[in-house]
């Protein structure tokens, strides 16, 4: 994710070969990361206080008993906690790369099971999230950056004050005014349709504010640009030349910020669905962390880390599709 | 809003001579928060455990300046003494990470290839997990509590900081002034005694303020969630959380609440923008 550097502009004809140990770095680093996610997500585990057996077994019961030797044989050989630890990291590294995130201590299912079931609607949610953050941020900037003082004044405080909106708060307030005060929408929106517009904006808003305050200084720089000056020569209006040319000098920042933002809206799905009751991956891992499932914890952190990695990888593949010139890099 | 309502074209050219009444707002928010801190008794009207079951559910009035809970409990007042839990964990959650973001980033910065690579690494992975999630590991090992709330907090907000004060010291290190320095024959410990730490940690002053603001709202999402300091407990996440259960009838339990924790942050951001841009102007 480097950014664009003026050197670039002159660089080697030979890009392909270039192109490819970039893509190759670029891929190592994301099983570096992958890796990390994976050890600390054992970790994690590992360092559950107490004997991993006996908590097992109470999380299980949902009270804390002394357990029979034999009650505690049958759990260590079922999660295999005979083994030495290196080992046990090396089964668990195996059965991750299978796809298989162990099994739940609470529910005796497998995790990948019980995050797939719930996966769709947060997916759901989150890329809405994504995508009316790019209509809100678009609209926002397009509108008020660069016009009069106090217009672009007023437009950067909007942002700034966006982006530090808590989730559950901003939430709160719109289930007051549309759902409990207008009726606009359901209270409770389970999975309809009709019940997403709530609790995406409530991703939505502060990543826009967010993508807002990062696009918004770009967008006065390029206004100022000679292209800019030149576009406005050939006569072409204000709001065209905002849209067509001012705004794609403008919005790398932003692209990287909706990498980002996938993992911002996931983790923050958790909050969001337990304003709204919707069901998904937040509620479990609500549930999971209350009851100190750690296996459903850590797959689902495994997933969100590995997502955020996919979608930082599309993100670098978009900024060479947007700026052209970073193909010679 | 600042410059919305101050600046004045004719008496003030400049933005930056505009009398910032952001900061002067900020500044009355962080004091007001103060004296709650140090003497919550002298701006609550009533205790903040007092029952009034008469008066359960009311709505803000003269008496009851923010209504009152199911318990007939004064929400203001209730606020007033939460105050200092808040802020506290806001505090503790802004130690523990900026102490873990400055040694992550001073070692990523300053040490050799292998101990920086390794480090390097350390701040990415911890960076692909978002905040709250980071945060929700850390309460599932260790059982939701005030402490854990600190911790989960400070090392969910640490490596985002890890990574700004990383680019400051490098920054610092491959400046003009260090090269200087170094030609001129200066031992490295002078270097970065005289040089790289005073220009590298500037900017820590603005980062505390920005961070307290965004640790009390990452602190009260938790508690929002029930994994953090749970009712019947004054503080503001707590509040919240004993809120969302009666929202249908009684929204201000749950909207005051979070309207003080966002005039906080929003205070405390406001105020480290403002330190940022002087110290800025300062370098110039």
């Amino acid at each position: 994710m480097s950014a664009p550097s003026a050197q670039s502009l002159g660089a080697a004809p030979r890009s392909g070969a270039r192109l490819a140990r970039l893509a190759g770095g670029k891929l190592v680093n994301a099983v570096v990361v992958l890796l990390g996610a994976a050890t600390t997500a054992f970790v994690a585990q590992a360092s559950l206080p107490g004997d991993r057996a006996t908590v097992i077994l109470n999380i299980r019961a949902g009270q804390a008993i002394r357990r029979t030797a034999a009650e505690l044989a049958q759990i260590n050989a079922e999660y295999g906690l005979n083994h030495p630890l290196i080992v046990q990291y090396f089964d668990y590294i195996r059965g991750l790369v299978t796809g298989n995130l162990g099994v739940s201590y609470q529910q005796y299912r497998p995790v990948a099971q019980i995050i797939a079931e719930q996966m769709g609607p947060t997916i759901v949610l989150s890329l809405t999230a994504i995508a009316l953050s790019w209509v809100i941020m678009i609209l926002w900037v397009t509108l008020t950056a660069g016009r009069s003082a106090r217009v672009s004044a007023l437009g950067s405080v909007v942002d700034t004050t966006a982006a530090g909106l808590p989730q559950y708060w901003l939430g709160i307030i719109l289930l007051l005014v549309f759902a409990l005060g207008l009726g606009w929408f359901p209270v409770i929106s389970g999975n309809s349709i009709a019940g997403l517009l709530l609790p995406a904006l409530t991703l939505a808003i502060p990543l826009a504010g967010f993508m807002g305050q990062a696009t918004r200084a770009e967008f006065e720089n390029s206004l100022e640009q000679p292209f800019v000056i030149s576009a406005r020569m050939r006569g072409m209006g204000d709001f065209e030349v905002r849209l067509r040319h001012v705004l794609r000098h403008s919005i790398l920042p932003a692209v990287t910020l909706s990498g980002w933002g996938l993992g911002a809206t996931l983790s923050g799905a958790v909050v969001v669905e337990t304003v709204f009751s919707r069901s998904g991956i937040g509620q479990v891992l609500v549930t999971a962390v209350n009851s100190q499932d750690l296996p459903v914890v850590t797959g689902i952190v495994i997933l969100i880390a590995t997502l955020y990695v996919v979608a930082n990888v599309l993100v670098d593949i978009a900024y060479v599709l947007i700026d052209p010139r970073l193909k010679a890099q | 809003m600042t410059s919305l309502l101050t600046h004045n074209g004719i008496l003030s050219p400049r933005r930056v001579t505009a009398v910032p009444l952001g900061l002067i707002a900020s500044v009355a928010t962080v004091v007001l928060f103060a004296i709650a801190v140090a003497s919550p008794g002298l701006i609550a009207t009533h205790g903040p455990f007092a029952l009034h079951l008469q008066e359960s559910l009311h709505a803000p009035s003269l008496t009851y300046w923010f209504g009152t809970d199911e318990s007939g409990r004064d929400l203001y007042s209730r606020v007033v003494y939460g105050t200092s839990q808040s802020l506290l964990i806001g505090l503790g959650a802004t130690g523990v990470s900026l102490s873990l973001a400055v040694l992550l980033g001073s070692i990523a910065a300053l040490s050799n290839r292998f101990a920086a690579g390794v480090v390097n690494r350390v701040i990415e992975v911890l960076f692909s997990f978002p905040t709250l999630l980071l945060a929700l590991l850390l309460v599932a090992i260790l059982g939701p509590s005030i402490l854990t709330q600190i911790f989960a907090v400070g090392i969910g907000t640490a490596p985002g900081y890890a990574r700004i004060i990383r680019g400051q010291i490098l920054s610092a290190k491959n400046s003009g002034y260090v090269e200087a320095a170094i030609s001129l024959g200066h031992s490295r410990p002078r270097i970065l005694r005289q040089h790289i730490i005073p220009n590298a940690l500037r900017p820590l002053v603005a980062i505390i303020a920005l961070s307290v603001g965004q640790s009390i709202v990452w602190a009260s999402s938790l508690s929002f969630l029930g994994l953090g300091v749970a009712p019947p407990s004054p503080e503001w996440g707590a509040l919240l959380d004993s809120g969302r259960a009666y929202i249908t009838q009684a929204w201000w339990l749950t909207v005051i609440p979070g309207l003080v924790i966002v005039a906080l942050a929003l205070a405390a951001t406001t105020l480290g923008k403002y330190i940022q841009k002087a110290l800025e102007r300062g370098e110039r």
